[in-house]
């Protein structure tokens, strides 16, 4: 039915994948680093990290993606030939693919782990000063993990729309499951029977993904009183 | 950084921006439209009702909006009985079928909202207008829509700024909205920093700008439920 397209679908369905992954990464590394600059007593870091989140989510992702693919080759050619190289380099895609979507999702995750942090009591991290833990031990061992469970359903969220940006990274050429689907539409002249494929591939990863947060939210939830009668 | 050519291109970013403001304005719409039927059905009690749109909103939401476009633009052409249709004509224009796409898209997205300001309405506000000897269509039409559609301004105005962005997706089937005029001005002049930031800064203003009239609107009809400063 594929007209054995399917093997090259398959890895395109991983490759885009390993974007979506080393996206999340990124992003959740950067989304960390916002929430705590915005959290932080220092006004500078408050701004920086204000502006991030509102610049980031106020333009498509995929302008910034071309702003980093174009404006990247540019700006790595001279500064390579300000160092004395003389080859041109191209910028791999994979690269700029996976830096930009964990850059635009790293703004998103920020907001996601603020509120999450503003939702463990303040009392958590009193207690833990007062039993002679530093600070950095603190955020350690009592806020993060008590803020990833207050961050999950958004996490799940935004993890769902982070796996359907990376379709976006076709146009700037990397042959993820879109570019093989594309590749594939033409040389069969089927169009929709491969971007049908393609959605389904992407329907799975999404209904897989929904299905783990779920099984995961189950696993961290906190007991409650009155779930198991007696 | 040199921006005298996107000076002289100003004319490219205007009519590349009043082609996003017009896909946007389409989209959203024929999506809103179609969705308030959809999503009484979807709130709806009866699985017969709920199911198959439960299924059609499911698609969308886990689907990327270039697969969708792409399903729509090339995809519909494969068939012949489509090449042969009335509606062949339309189906071959980019613009006709970006808006297709984007408002199914939207469709979909604003659907699952209603449903849930739907969903969300206190049982007191039916019983009592029930009681008062409304018909079910009259209920649904003065008490349960006025009261969710307010309460799903807030969601919706983020669906619109996605919505937003999502039309830059329409550069890539050959449309010159605001994308591809930056697109344009990137491979006639070679200045990939300046097309895409002054592209970047037009949806920023664009976004900005919804927002504050979601907040308008917040205001305007949700300002029974404001926290009390």
């Amino acid at each position: 039915m594929l007209h054995g397209y399917l093997p090259s679908l398959l890895h395109g369905l991983a490759l885009s994948l390993g974007v979506a992954l080393c996206s999340l990464a990124i992003a959740a590394l950067l989304g960390l680093a916002g929430a705590l600059a915005r959290l932080s007593r220092s006004r500078v870091a408050q701004r920086i990290a204000l502006a991030y989140t509102t610049v980031i989510r106020g333009v498509p992702d995929l302008v910034l993606m071309l702003l980093v693919f174009f404006g990247g080759q540019l700006a790595v050619n001279e500064i390579a030939a300000r160092l004395g190289h003389e080859d041109y380099i191209d910028v791999d895609p994979f690269v700029a693919g996976v830096l930009t979507i964990g850059f635009i999702f790293g703004a998103y995750l920020s907001e996601t782990f603020r509120g999450a942090f503003l939702a463990v009591p303040a009392g958590q991290r009193e207690a833990g000063l007062a039993c002679g833990m530093s600070r950095t031990q603190v955020l350690r061992r009592i806020e993060l993990p008590q803020m990833l469970r207050h961050a999950l359903p958004s996490l799940s969220n935004n993890w769902l729309v982070l796996v359907k940006s990376t379709a976006i990274v076709s146009v700037i050429g990397l042959s993820d499951l879109m570019l093989r689907a594309t590749q594939a539409a033409g040389n069969t002249r089927e169009p929709f029977v491969f971007y049908a494929a393609a959605a389904l591939g992407y329907l799975l990863v999404t209904s897989v993904s929904e299905l783990g947060f779920h099984l995961l939210t189950r696993r961290l939830a906190l007991p409650s009183r009155g779930a198991r009668q007696p | 950084m040199n921006f005298a050519p996107i000076l002289e291109s100003l004319p490219l970013y205007l009519s590349g921006l009043l082609v996003t403001l017009k896909l946007l304005l389409i989209a959203l719409v024929a999506g809103f439209v179609a969705a308030l039927p959809l999503s009484t059905l979807r709130a709806s009690h009866s699985p017969w009702a709920r199911l198959p749109v439960w299924a059609f909103t499911y698609v969308v939401r886990g689907t990327p909006l270039l697969v969708q476009l792409f399903l729509v633009y090339y995809g519909l052409a494969q068939f012949e009985s489509v090449r042969e249709s009335v509606l062949w004509p339309w189906l071959q224009s980019a613009t006709f079928c970006a808006c297709v796409a984007f408002g199914i898209n939207t469709c979909g997205y604003t659907t699952e909202i209603l449903a849930g300001a739907i969903t969300a309405t206190p049982v007191g506000e039916v019983e009592a207008a029930r009681a008062m000897g409304l018909s079910r269509t009259q209920v649904l039409r003065r008490i349960v829509l006025p009261g969710a559609l307010r309460r799903a301004i807030p969601a919706y105005g983020n669906e619109v700024v996605l919505m937003l962005h999502g039309t830059s997706l329409a550069s890539v089937v050959t449309l010159l909205d605001l994308t591809g005029a930056a697109r344009e001005v990137n491979s006639r002049h070679y200045l990939p920093f300046e097309a895409f930031l002054t592209a970047g800064a037009i949806y920023l203003c664009l976004t900005l700008a919804i927002v504050a009239l979601v907040h308008l609107a917040e205001r305007r009809w949700l300002a029974h439920l404001r926290a009390r400063t």
